[in-house]
C-alpha cells in the first residue's frame, strides 16, 4: 500500500476523480487498487493476502473456465468438452463471460478481462481482490481445508505427474482412471475428518506435549479403582468387525477408500485418484460457502465504491455504470418469473450482509428479540467480519436470517411428494413460519445433506472381494438409476471386482433398491 | 500488489484438452462429417464445420438423486397469495415449480454441438489418406530454388540496405569515438558569444572556449556521421526447396449423355481431390478441360454448367491437357495431377489413340491420373463394360500412377476416394 495518496475525508472541489472514461491502464489499476486498499484495510479492517491481478483475454477466460477456474490443470478430455461448449455458447452470444475469476491462493490471484471498462475493473478489484480475498483468508472452512500457499505448486505437480503417466502408461490408461475418478469426485470428500497438514512434525510434537500435560493435570487415581464394565453377549470382535476396523469402514470418501484399498490398482493409479480427491477437497469449502462468499464480496465492493464516490474519487458516470451492473448482479426474480433459476446467492448474500449492518446499527424490537447478541451493538463491521470468519452458508442462515429478510424476499416453503399430483405450501413469511423457513433454507445450503449419502460398508477382501456401498436414502429420494449404474461401472473398474450398491431407508434399514456392476475386462 | 499482463501468454492453453476430446469422439465425428458431405454443397467442402454428435463416450456420470422419487421441499422467493396448507398443482413435465431445474446447461443431454476448425475438419475427413508412395518419392526429388533471408552483409545493392541496423552501428561508433553532437557545438558557441559579450571580456576564457570549439568542430568533421563500415545489407541466399505447387487437371465429357446428376458426381470428386491436394501443396492450380468431339479449356462455371452437343472424342481432351502443360506447367516445376470423369462413352476409333497418348505422353508426366466413371442411378454391373473402361483397364495394369473407379451415387464418392488414397499404393 502506498502512503502517497492521502484519502480526502469528504468531497471537496479540490478532489479530482481517480479516472474518467472507459479506458483502463496498468497504472490506473494500480492506483485504484492502492486507494481501495486504504478503505478496505484501513477503514473496514479487512485482512487479505497480497494481491496479484492478471489481465487476460476472453479466450483465456474460456480456458480458465474449462479447467474449473484454475490457472494450471492436468489434461483431460472433459475440460476440452467444457471449452467447446462454453466457446459455442459464448460465440452465439448465449452466455457472457464473468468479469473476473479469483483463485484461493497466496498471493490471491484475480483474473480480470481486458475488455472490461475501467469502472468494471474497479468493481472487479473491489469484489475479488478485497472481498473474496478477505473471505478466503479468514473463513474457517478455507483455513481448515485448503492450503492456499501450496495449491499452485500442487497443481503444477499434478499436471506434470499426469503428463508423465500418459507418457509412460499411455493416454488411454490414464484417461480411464481419470474418467472414473471424476465420476466419483463428489464422493471424494471427507466431510468430518479434518485433514492433517502434512509434514508438520513440529506441530505433532507440540500436540503430544499438550496431551501429556493434560493427562498429568487431570490425573485422578480414584477413577482407576472403578471396576471395569463387563458387557453382556459376545465381546470378542468377530473377524468381520476386525476387518472393517482395519479398512476404516464405513467410509464416506470413496476415492480415499479406493486409493488405499482397491486390490488391483497400480501405484500411479492410486496417485491419480489422490490428485482428484485432493482437488475435490480443495473445492469443498467453496461449495459450502458460495452464498456467503459472494455476499461478502458484493457487500465489500458496494461499500468501497460508495465510499470512493462520497469523497469525489469517482465520477457520476462511473457510479451509474457501477450501479447498473451491481443491480443486475443482485437481481432476484420471483419463483413464477421466467428468469427464475433458484435463489441468487449474490442477492441473498448481499441482502443478509446489509441486514446484519442494519440490525447492528438500527434494530427494531423484533430484531432485539431475535438477535440479542449483536442487535444495536453498533460495531456492524466487527459483527460481519466475525460472521465471515466463523460460519458457512448453512450455519450462517440458521444464525443470521432475520424475519425482516424473510418478509422482504417473501419466502415460502413447499413440500413436494413425488407420488402426489400437487405440492403443499408448508410455511410462509409469518410468525409461525419464520423459524421453519429458516431451518429449511439452511438445510438447502448444507452440501452434506444435498449430496446423496453414500458409504462403503463392506469389502470382502479375503473372499469374493465384493465391495458393498450403501446409500442411506433420505425422505425416500433414490438415486437416478441410469446415472448411478454408469457411475457404479466406473467404480467397479477401479475396484476390479464386483460392486454392489444398496439403497436402504435411513434408520430403518429396509432395502429399497439394489444396483450391481462388474468390471469389464 | 502485482499486476501481470497475461494477454500475450501462449494461446490455446487447452489445445491438449481439445485434442483429447476430439480423439474420444473421433468415430462419432467422422460419421457426422461423412453425413454432412452427402447433403452439403461441394463448394463448401473446405470451410469449418459445425458438428452435432450424440455420443455415449462424452457422458460424465455421477451419483445424483432422482427427481421422481421421495419427498423433497423447496424454499422459494416471491410469494404473493399462498397460505400454509394451499395446494399447488405440479406443472406438466415435472420440475416441481422450479423453472429451469431440468437441465440448466444442457449437460444432461447426450447431444453435443460444437465447431471444428478447418484443419480439424480436414484432418478427420482425410484421416488415414495419403498421397500414394510413388508420388511421395517424386515429391522429395523435386527441388526449385527459392531465395531466403540469410543474415546481413557489409556490401550489397542500395535497395537491400538495412537502415535500422546501419543506424544502430553508426550510433554506436559515434558514441564510442565521442563525436560531438550539434547541440554541444551550439552550446559552446553560445558560451563563447556570452564570454565575448562580457564586460570586460576575459581573454583567457575566450581562448579556452575557442580552442575547445575548434577541437569539437574538427572532431565533427573527421568523424563521419555514417561511415562505410556502418553499412549493413540484408543478405539473401538461394536455397533449394521442394516444389510445393501442383496443378490439377479436371477433364470431363461435356456431351449430352453427361446429365446433371452425373456431372454433380464428377464435381464432388474433383472438389475432394482439390481439397486433398491443398493439404500437401502450398498452391494448387486448377485447369478445367471439357470435351465433346473437340476440347477446350474453360472456367469452372462453364465446366460444370454448360452442355454442348456433339460426339465424344476423349483424346482431344488429353491433347489439350498436354498443350496446356507445355504452355504453362512445366513438369519440372509442377506436380501434375489429373482427374478424368466420363460416363464411359467414347468414339470407338478414338480408344487406341487415347491409350497411346496416356501410355506415352500423359502418364509419364503425371503424378497421378484418376479416371472416374459415373453411372446412372443403379450400381454398376461388372459385365457391362463401357468402351472406355475396357480400354483403360489395360493402361491401369501397366502404370502404377493410374487408377480407375466407378461411382454411382454421391455416397460412393468418399469411399471411392478413400480407396484410391488409403492403402498407400496407387491402387488398381
Amino acid at each position: 500500500m502506498t502512503q502517497a495518496t492521502k484519502l480526502p475525508k469528504r468531497k471537496t472541489s479540490k478532489v479530482r476523480p481517480l479516472f474518467d472514461g472507459p479506458e483502463w491502464s496498468f497504472e490506473l489499476i494500480r492506483k485504484v487498487h492502492d486507494v481501495m486498499g486504504e478503505i478496505a484495510v484501513g477503514e473496514l479492517g479487512l485482512d487479505i493476502y497480497p494481491n496479484q491481478i492478471e489481465v487476460i483475454t476472453a479466450e483465456q477466460m474460456l480456458d480458465a473456465y474449462s479447467s474449473i477456474g484454475m490457472p494450471l490443470m492436468y489434461r483431460h478430455w472433459s475440460f476440452g468438452k467444457r471449452f467447446a461448449r462454453d466457446e459455442a455458447y459464448y460465440k452465439r452470444g448465449m452466455r457472457s463471460l464473468a468479469y473476473e475469476l479469483v483463485i484461493n491462493a497466496d498471493p490471491c490471484i484475480s483474473y480480470v478481462m481486458e475488455e472490461n471498462s475501467m469502472t468494471m475493473q474497479a468493481l472487479v478489484i473491489a469484489h475479488a481482490a478485497y472481498g473474496h480475498n478477505h473471505f478466503f483468508k479468514n473463513n474457517y472452512q478455507f483455513r481448515m481445508w485448503t492450503q492456499p500457499d501450496h495449491i499452485i505448486d500442487y497443481l503444477s505437480f499434478a499436471k506434470s505427474y499426469v503428463a508423465e503417466c500418459e507418457e509412460r502408461y499411455g493416454d488411454g490408461a490414464v484417461e480411464s482412471v481419470l474418467d472414473a475418478a471424476h465420476a466419483l469426485m463428489n464422493q471424494g470428500v471427507s466431510r468430518d475428518l479434518r485433514p492433517r497438514p502434512r509434514n508438520v512434525m513440529q506441530r505433532e510434537r507440540e500436540r503430544a506435549a499438550q496431551r501429556r500435560a493434560y493427562e498429568e493435570a487431570t490425573f485422578d487415581p480414584i477413577y482407576r479403582t472403578l471396576p471395569e464394565i463387563t458387557r453382556e453377549g459376545p465381546e470378542e470382535p468377530t473377524h468381520v468387525q476386525a476387518e472393517h476396523r482395519r479398512l476404516g469402514l464405513p467410509e464416506e470418501n470413496l476415492l480415499y477408500f479406493l486409493e488405499k484399498n482397491a486390490p488391483k490398482l497400480e501405484d500411479w493409479q492410486r496417485e491419480l485418484l489422490r490428485i482428484v480427491r485432493l482437488l475435490s477437497q480443495y473445492f469443498y469449502p467453496q461449495r459450502q460457502t458460495k452464498m456467503m462468499n459472494e455476499g461478502c464480496a458484493t457487500f465489500i465492493h458496494y461499500e468501497i465504491l460508495n465510499r470512493l464516490y462520497e469523497r469525489g474519487l469517482l465520477t457520476d458516470g462511473t457510479m451509474l455504470e457501477f450501479l447498473h451492473s451491481h443491480s443486475s448482479v443482485i437481481f432476484q426474480p420471483a419463483f413464477n418469473d421466467r428468469r427464475f433459476s433458484g435463489l441468487n446467492p449474490y442477492a441473498l448474500g448481499f441482502a443478509m450482509m446489509n441486514d446484519i449492518r442494519r440490525i447492528a446499527t438500527d434494530p427494531t424490537d423484533e430484531d432485539r428479540q431475535w438477535f440479542p447478541q449483536f442487535a444495536g451493538c453498533g460495531d456492524w463491521m466487527g459483527t460481519l467480519r466475525q460472521a465471515w470468519a466463523d460460519y458457512r452458508d448453512e450455519s450462517f442462515i440458521l444464525q443470521f436470517l432475520s424475519p425482516k429478510l424473510i418478509r422482504d424476499f417473501r419466502l415460502f416453503a413447499v413440500d413436494d411428494d413425488a407420488k402426489e399430483s400437487s405440492m403443499d405450501v408448508a410455511a410462509i413469511h409469518n410468525e409461525q413460519g419464520y423459524r421453519d423457513l429458516r431451518r429449511r433454507l439452511a438445510r438447502h445450503y448444507d452440501v452434506a445433506t444435498q449430496d446423496p449419502d453414500l458409504q462403503v460398508t463392506d469389502a470382502d477382501l479375503s473372499g469374493s472381494r465384493r465391495l458393498i456401498l450403501t446409500h442411506h436414502v433420505r425422505n425416500g429420494v433414490l438415486l437416478e438409476k441410469a446415472e448411478a449404474e454408469r457411475t457404479l461401472q466406473y467404480l467397479a473398474q477401479l475396484w476390479g471386482y464386483r460392486v454392489k450398491l444398496v439403497e436402504t431407508e435411513n434408520g430403518g434399514g429396509r432395502v429399497l433398491k439394489e444396483h450391481e456392476a462388474l468390471p469389464m475386462p | 500488489m502485482q499486476i501481470v499482463d497475461r494477454r500475450l501468454n501462449p494461446k490455446a492453453k487447452s489445445l491438449g484438452n481439445r485434442q483429447r476430446f476430439l480423439r474420444r469422439v473421433k468415430a462419432e465425428i467422422r460419421e457426422a462429417v461423412k453425413d454432412s458431405l452427402k447433403t452439403r454443397k461441394v463448394s463448401e467442402a473446405e470451410g469449418s464445420e459445425k458438428v452435432t454428435i450424440r455420443s455415449k463416450s462424452l457422458r460424465e456420470p455421477s451419483f445424483s438423486t432422482s427427481r421422481n422419487t421421495g419427498v423433497r421441499d423447496y424454499v422459494l422467493p416471491g410469494n404473493e397469495e399462498y397460505k400454509v396448507g394451499d395446494e399447488i398443482p405440479k406443472p406438466q413435465g415435472g420440475g416441481g415449480g422450479r423453472g429451469s431445474q431440468g437441465s440448466p446447461d444442457g449437460e444432461g443431454h447426450d447431444e453435443f454441438t460444437f465447431t471444428l476448425t478447418k484443419e480439424e475438419f480436414l484432418d478427420l475427413f482425410f484421416d488415414d489418406l495419403k498421397l500414394p508412395n510413388l508420388v511421395k518419392v517424386k515429391l522429395k526429388d523435386l527441388k526449385a530454388p527459392k531465395t531466403a533471408r540469410a543474415g546481413f552483409t557489409t556490401e550489397g545493392p542500395p535497395a537491400r540496405l538495412n537502415q535500422a541496423r546501419t543506424m544502430r552501428k553508426s550510433l554506436g561508433r559515434r558514441m564510442a569515438l565521442r563525436r560531438p553532437s550539434e547541440a554541444e557545438i551550439k552550446r559552446l558557441e553560445e558560451e563563447l558569444a556570452a564570454a565575448e559579450a562580457e564586460d570586460p571580456p576575459s581573454a583567457a576564457k575566450i581562448a579556452t572556449l575557442r580552442s575547445a570549439l575548434e577541437h569539437k568542430r574538427r572532431l565533427r568533421r573527421t568523424i563521419a556521421y555514417i561511415d562505410p563500415i556502418d553499412l549493413q545489407y540484408n543478405r539473401f541466399e538461394r536455397v533449394p526447396k521442394p516444389t510445393t505447387q501442383a496443378v490439377m487437371f479436371c477433364l470431363m465429357d461435356a456431351s449430352a449423355s453427361m446429365t446433371e446428376p452425373l456431372k454433380d458426381l464428377a464435381k464432388r470428386f474433383f472438389m475432394l481431390l482439390h481439397v486433398f491436394l491443398t493439404r500437401y501443396y502450398r498452391e494448387v492450380h486448377l485447369v478445367f478441360i471439357r470435351h465433346t468431339s473437340t476440347a477446350a479449356e474453360v472456367d469452372e462455371d462453364t465446366f460444370f454448367r454448360g452442355t454442348e452437343t456433339g460426339g465424344t472424342v476423349i483424346s482431344t481432351a488429353l491433347e489439350e491437357m498436354l498443350h496446356v502443360v507445355k504452355a504453362r506447367y512445366s513438369p519440372a516445376d509442377w506436380n501434375i495431377y489429373a482427374a478424368q470423369a466420363s460416363d464411359g462413352d467414347n468414339f470407338h476409333d478414338d480408344m487406341p489413340r487415347c491409350i497411346q497418348l496416356l501410355d506415352k505422353e500423359v502418364l509419364p508426366i503425371c503424378q497421378y491420373f484418376a479416371y472416374i466413371e459415373t453411372t446412372h442411378g443403379e450400381r454398376f454391373n461388372e459385365s457391362q463394360e463401357t468402351p472406355v473402361w475396357h480400354g483403360y483397364a489395360d493402361v491401369g495394369r501397366r502404370h502404377r500412377n493410374f487408377a480407375m473407379r466407378r461411382v454411382a451415387a454421391p455416397e460412393d464418392i468418399y469411399p471411392v476416394f478413400h480407396e484410391l488414397f488409403s492403402a498407400g499404393d496407387a491402387a488398381a
